[in-house]
């Protein structure tokens, strides 16, 4: 009983680690489909922490929390897409200069407003009756089949009830993703237009438009990432909260190679490293030691080895990172 | 339009000079929102970066270490690539350096063990670099991916060697010993007072020295030697340097341990020069500095050691702003992030309205009429 009560609890921890992870690699999903390189997925996470937390605070609603934190990276995501699409920018320097200005202007506007050293105030304060954090849903009967049911029970307990509204979200984002991508007009001219923007144009269709669509999709699921890091999991934002995470998603995409099925699998596996890395000072693997710094670098070793071919094979859009520049005569 | 007809200095001068201005004008509006005169504020922060000597040694302090990350930038763009590693490339370097210092400091002399230290900087960072070159090389893996990844496994391989083997017994923060005063580089400080010169005490050290014979040696490396023949031809068109009888493999594995190298240089200004000890997270976001400073510099080593001046400065008179103002210190960072945003990433913005006007004045008031059609066409 106890084995299985701790690997409830890790598949428990998977699925909280996994969901901003989630959100941000379909995010960069829609981004890097239609061309455009998004190592700026880091950045914009730590935007929509930033502005979902202030304005949680100040309201008092998580879903004004939610509301700005997606309009502060939609925001973003139009700057990146006025760097890369309307002036040619180099996609990762556009992405270096958005996750730079992104950890900076949280921290000093942070500080400036609420004067905590870049933090906002807690989101929960008893003595103010504030309480502007997402609440964890209790699913129907979530208690009773506890009671009741041996195992499933409990699994329906602790592992699908009780989370936070913004995790089931993300898992209704994948197969939402997946529709708009592979079963739309829209999606067929983002793909399209991340293999093969001259022929796209021919067709008589904006590139430019279609790629400041992609972003702003992009826009949107990212800011319910940094969101659920700063209004749900944590009840704050503190500077550079992100810690990785945006890496880790872009990660997480190419290890899916650029598909919401696989990425969602590799957003799982991911989540469930950390959640083991969290839980230990290291596991111990047909006898011998492995330091738990090991089982953190894994996603981003996994992914370099998938990188190199050596595991199947990533291909990226043909047509990534390459500003589109019509021909004119 | 014609690019020959655009005399050099626009592009080397004016251009990049009006996106900085441009970074400026928003980071005004910034402090402007952030209650603070804008003016004061740049006031404060010449004076703090210029003002006494102790600024003076922490802003080119600070340029050493840009200096280093800037070239390690420079020197794979140059042959058209995006080393983003130099942040990892620079933290193992300081392995490499600390291990050294740690076990030959206080037994062998300061001048015999530099030169080990030098060498341990850069094979430790070159390393670092040979595995995303190799399988950008041979593999096809995308450089800017692997070389992210590889930032991430070099923080956590250091977080594992300093808990579990540097960190002496019964210390609670995360750092190695430190080094035994004899392999300690000499502060400026201390070598100008030596000379009678009375100098403010600051991180400032001899490296600065070895950081611009370094920066020109990556110019003789680059435009005079046929190693960096090689990789120029390859970053302008791999496909030609192919055909003309370049091994490309080769090349970017060169390319990449010569950057991986010149980003290990870090620790000598950071660990040797002055913590005096492997920290945790010592590279603090410098090796990605780097990728704006080589930006700014055009990469180009004279170009870079400017470009490093004015983020030492920056770096520096941005800290000084903290202590005037109350402000947040990482308004240096949203600083940094402006300067890449506008001399970067929108760094064609400018540039078509610039040509532009350039060859309507020159139409106008030139010596050949008539440039200006040719130049539309």
């Amino acid at each position: 009983m106890e084995t299985f009560v701790t690997i409830i609890l890790i598949l428990d921890a998977m699925l909280r680690n996994a969901t901003p992870l989630i959100f941000a690699a379909m995010a960069g999903m829609f981004s890097e489909r239609s061309g455009i390189v998004n190592i700026a997925l880091e950045g914009k996470i730590l935007i929509s922490a930033f502005a979902g937390a202030a304005t949680a605070f100040v309201t008092g609603s998580p879903w004004m929390g939610l509301l700005a934190g997606i309009l502060a990276t939609i925001v973003f995501a139009q700057l990146h897409a006025f760097a890369t699409v309307t002036h040619n920018g180099d996609h990762v320097v556009s992405g270096l200069a958005i996750n730079i200005l992104a950890a900076g202007l949280t921290a000093a506007l942070g500080n400036y407003w609420f004067g905590q050293g870049g933090n906002t105030p807690n989101l929960v304060n008893r003595a103010e009756e504030l309480n502007a954090r997402f609440q964890p849903i209790t699913l129907p009967l979530a208690d009773w089949a506890n009671q009741n049911i041996p195992y499933l029970g409990y699994i329906y307990f602790e592992l699908i009830s009780g989370h936070y509204v913004l995790v089931y979200l993300a898992f209704a984002a994948v197969p939402l993703c997946w529709f708009i991508l592979f079963r739309t007009r829209f999606g067929l001219r983002l793909r399209a237009v991340g293999e093969n923007p001259q022929a796209v144009d021919t067709a008589g269709i904006s590139v430019t438009k279609i790629r400041y669509a992609a972003l702003l999709m992009c826009g949107i699921l990212v800011g319910f990432s940094g969101v659920y890091l700063a209004v749900a999991l944590t009840a704050q934002f503190s500077p550079n909260m992100s810690a990785g995470k945006g890496y880790m998603a872009l990660a997480a995409l190419i290890f899916g190679k650029w598909r919401p099925r696989p990425t969602l699998i590799a957003c799982l596996l991911f989540g469930f490293l950390q959640a083991i890395a969290d839980r230990s000072q290291g596991a111990e693997v047909f006898g011998m030691a492995v330091p738990v710094q090991l089982v953190e670098a894994l996603p981003y070793i996994l992914t370099v080895v998938l990188l190199g071919g050596f595991i199947g094979r990533a291909v990226a859009p043909k047509a990534i990172g390459k500003p589109y520049v019509k021909e004119r005569e | 339009m014609s690019q020959e007809r655009i005399p050099v200095w626009i592009t080397v001068v004016v251009i990049p000079i009006t996106n900085v201005l441009l970074a400026a004008i928003a980071a005004g509006f910034i402090f402007w929102f952030l209650n603070i005169n804008p003016l004061d504020a740049l006031r404060a922060m010449v004076y703090g970066a210029f003002g006494s000597s102790y600024g003076w040694g922490y802003t080119l302090y600070y340029m050493t270490t840009y200096i280093f990350t800037g070239l390690a930038v420079a020197v794979a763009f140059k042959c058209g690539m995006f080393n983003i590693g130099g942040e990892g490339q620079a933290y193992i370097g300081a392995l490499g350096v600390g291990l050294v210092c740690l076990w030959l400091g206080g037994k062998v002399p300061f001048l015999v063990l530099l030169p080990i230290s030098i060498m341990a900087a850069a094979v430790f960072g070159a390393l670092w670099a040979l595995i995303p070159a190799w399988l950008q090389a041979y593999r096809g893996s995308h450089i800017v991916i692997t070389t992210i990844m590889f930032n991430f496994i070099a923080a956590s391989l250091m977080n594992y060697v300093l808990i579990n083997h540097l960190k002496p017994e019964g210390r609670m923060s995360v750092e190695s010993a430190q080094f035994h005063p004899d392999a300690w580089i000499p502060k400026v400080h201390d070598v100008l007072g030596a000379m009678g010169i009375q100098m403010g005490y600051s991180p400032l050290n001899l490296s600065i020295v070895f950081a611009l014979l370094v920066a020109f040696a990556v110019w003789v490396f680059l435009w005079r030697t046929r190693w960096g023949y090689e990789i120029r031809a390859v970053g302008s068109n791999p496909s030609a340097a192919k055909y003309g009888g370049i091994h490309l493999p080769k090349v970017i594995i060169l390319t990449m341990l010569v950057a991986g190298a010149l980003a290990g240089f870090l620790a000598l200004n950071v660990v040797q020069g002055e913590a005096h000890q492997i920290k945790l997270n010592l590279v603090n976001q410098m090796g990605f500095t780097g990728i704006a400073v080589a930006l700014m510099g055009r990469n180009h080593p004279f170009g870079i050691v400017l470009a490093a001046l004015l983020f030492g400065f920056l770096t520096q008179g941005g800290s000084e702003l903290q202590f005037e103002y109350s402000v947040d210190a990482r308004i240096v960072v949203v600083l940094q992030g402006l300067v890449i945003l506008f001399s970067g990433a929108l760094q064609y913005m400018m540039k078509h309205p610039i040509e532009k006007a350039y060859l309507r004045l020159h139409h106008r008031f030139g010596r050949k009429p008539g440039t200006d059609k040719t130049a539309e066409a």
